[in-house]
């Protein structure tokens, strides 16, 4: 099988050829507030993250948990918007050399007019995208349009999807898989037990992109849980809370005491 | 024509996450059998006649007719439904599946509650472990209904997030499906959402309109000039009109919440109003009250059960076509309404209800003797005593209210 040659997916090979596992981590964009986003991506930089997931906050963030969701309302409220994310994820990007993607649900994009908002998600540098509402039976306008801009449209597994599923969900997505730990929104406790195990190998029969995994990721342990299994480990909730409880000034020893 | 499963013309869809693909191809598998097993529809209509008053009557509102002159109107009585409203028809027929699917606990959300007492009702019935979610909000309005829920055994999480009504309730009962669709089903309560709850939900509901057609018929020897029913997510209006689709000549007239009006931004009026706009959210694509980033927007209307962000993409596509038409009626005319319809008819419709009402009466006399018109009454007031007693700031009630709370303040 020729390996695929996505940008994304050749960026995180050559990372993957000095590391074990690769580290990304997520924020939502406009919470606590810009500023605090900018201290913690630089933080997030110089701890060693590989790649971080800009999540554009929306109204209905279903597949979030409590603590997700909180952060997206409270964005919102503060009266964050979709072109103040845009300004912002262009800022980060241009002063930090890793891949930045977008996380964010369907909505915003048809809104804003999915050709439009690839196209200039484009241009300020974005590798790739996460919308966990979009199946790709609903997306094939996005999916065209990202492909040819060059991006990652990014698919997701989850341990319900079967081999063909995995199958067909690998063949529409690109720069990587986003493999959900288990059942359920973000934010609660994985077990990283044998049926995980299994599942892993599940879903590395089904394709040769990179694999990430997300979910419940929260320490060292988790995290070196994952070496051998999976490409990259997706820290989402825990660096929220992490910021939340002891500011931003904490993130960088957490992350960078997570490999 | 390429016609997309789960598609009415460019509305509705399926925008769920991966985690729960499975889960909507079993429900999907199974409603299929059932829908071509017409053994089950007919366990269905049996369990609703024996256990649900059904056929509800179509009742002659005389004394209205008389008082407006014009068209006779008819109440299709949705009310006396077991449970007091038509959410018992989609309820039990998704209990019927549930039973057929093997699964032991039912989640649903609600926001005017009438829907989580239909489904906590129907889980004591089957033997179901029951979750109901609920807005804050809608918790504080509807404290009757939260009461009955928890003595029929479910346990009612009040939702916090957002603004604590409806949307937010439907986010919630995803949540809770997304880590527990092994065992348990959710409950959708009206005609939106993924595929296929919009075509589930309309399919148990159409026994309203399938019933007042030949209700209407038998009494009047023809079919009605106009039907009226109030819209939330749309199922009471779905139910009743797909007895009428194919007869173009009458007019189906969908009846939003107009709150303290279209322009006031504090309404939630979809399809009569121009605030709303195409959008996906929640699983499907309708038009959606939201503002121009795509963050949905906060609602109102006195009738809890009608204070939603989206619309069925059923009723978005007949509305498009110009098979729908609609309307919005007002707090203060709802209001009204009700004491008008309390007073001459004996007959005490629920907020939402009375919404279909406003429009029948505003367009009643301006119809012949001749015809008549069907007002879908989808449930009766009861539950809304505590709304209705501050909105007409009933000073006897005030006085119980306060009674009670010191006989409680001083246990
Ligand atoms: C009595 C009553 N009527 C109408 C509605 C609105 O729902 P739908 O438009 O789905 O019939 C509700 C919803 O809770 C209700 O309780």
């Amino acid at each position: 099988m020729q390996l695929n040659d996505q940008p994304l997916t050749r960026t995180l090979r050559a990372a993957l050829a000095s590391k074990k596992i690769l580290l990304m981590t997520h924020l939502v964009l406009g919470y606590p507030s810009f500023a605090v986003n900018r201290e913690v991506v630089r933080r997030m930089v110089t701890a060693g993250v590989d790649l971080i997931e800009l999540q554009i906050p929306f109204s209905e963030p279903v597949a979030d948990g409590p603590m997700i969701l909180k952060a997206n309302q409270e964005s919102i409220s503060s009266g964050v918007t979709v072109a103040g994310c845009l300004e912002f994820a262009a800022e980060v990007i241009a002063a930090h050399g890793i891949p930045f993607l977008f996380m964010t649900y369907y909505n915003i994009l048809f809104k804003y007019g999915v050709e439009d908002f690839v196209s200039l998600a484009r241009e300020i540098g974005i590798k790739g995208f996460i919308v966990p509402d979009l199946p790709p039976e609903e997306g094939k306008e996005f999916l065209e349009i990202t492909r040819a801009a060059g991006l990652a449209p990014i698919q997701i597994f989850a341990p319900t999807s079967t081999p063909e599923r995995m199958r067909y969900l690998a063949g529409h997505g690109d720069g990587f898989i986003y493999c959900v730990a288990r059942r359920g929104v973000t934010g609660s406790k994985t077990d990283f037990d044998t049926d995980f195990a299994d599942y892993m190998v599940r879903c590395r029969a089904a394709t040769d992109l990179p694999l990430a995994v997300g979910f419940g990721i929260r320490n060292r342990d988790d995290v070196a849980s994952l070496v051998g299994r999976a490409d990259i480990a997706v820290i989402g909730t825990e660096t929220i809370r992490l910021v939340d409880s002891r500011g931003p000034g904490a993130v960088e020893e957490f992350i960078a005491g997570l490999r | 024509m390429d016609i997309k499963e789960g598609y009415y013309g460019q509305w509705g869809g399926a925008f769920t996450p991966e985690v729960l693909h499975s889960t909507f191809a079993e429900l999907k598998a199974a409603f299929k059998k059932a829908k071509e097993d017409p053994a089950f529809w007919q366990e269905y209509v049996n369990l609703m006649s024996s256990y649900s008053c059904r056929p509800t009557p179509l009742t002659a509102a005389e004394n209205l007719s008389g008082l407006f002159g014009g068209a006779r109107i008819f109440i299709k009585r949705e009310d006396l439904n077991h449970t007091g409203a038509h959410k018992a028809n989609n309820v039990i027929g998704q209990g019927l599946l549930v039973k057929r699917m093997g699964k032991k606990r039912v989640i649903a959300e609600t926001g005017a509650g009438q829907h989580g007492v239909a489904t906590a009702t129907m889980a004591a019935k089957f033997g179901f472990d029951c979750t109901i979610y609920m807005g804050e909000e809608d918790v504080r309005r509807q404290r009757p209904n939260v009461f009955w829920m928890e003595k029929l055994g479910a346990t009612v999480v009040p939702v916090t997030d957002g603004s604590r009504t409806l949307k937010d309730a439907i986010n919630e009962a995803f949540r809770d499906w997304v880590g527990s669709m092994d065992d348990t089903h959710y409950v959708m309560g009206t005609v939106c959402g993924p595929h296929p709850f919009p075509e589930m939900v309309a399919w148990f509901q159409s026994i309203i309109g399938i019933e007042a057609r030949a209700q209407i018929l038998d009494r009047t020897g023809g079919l009605p000039a106009a039907v009226y029913a109030c819209v939330g997510g749309g199922s009471n209006a779905m139910g009743i009109f797909q007895g009428f689709l194919n007869d173009p000549e009458v007019e189906l007239v969908g009846v939003e919440a107009g709150g303290r009006g279209l322009d006031s931004g504090e309404h939630a009026s979809r399809l009569a109003g121009r605030d709303a706009s195409p959008g996906v959210a929640q699983g499907y694509k309708t038009m959606f009250l939201q503002n121009a980033d795509g963050q949905m927007r906060d609602t109102h209307s006195v009738a809890a059960g009608l204070d939603y962000i989206g619309v069925s993409p059923m009723l978005t596509d007949l509305w498009e076509k110009g098979r729908v038409r609609f309307a919005a009626a007002t707090d203060a005319e709802v209001m009204d309404t009700l004491d008008l319809t309390m007073r001459r008819e004996g007959i005490i419709p629920a907020l939402e209800s009375a919404h279909g009402f406003v429009q029948a009466f505003k367009e009643a006399p301006g119809l012949s003797p001749d015809d008549s018109i069907i007002i879908n009454m989808s449930g009766r007031g009861d539950k809304d005593i505590f709304t209705i007693a501050h909105a007409f700031n009933d000073p006897s009630w005030k006085e119980f209210i306060i009674a009670r709370g010191k006989e409680y303040a001083a246990e």
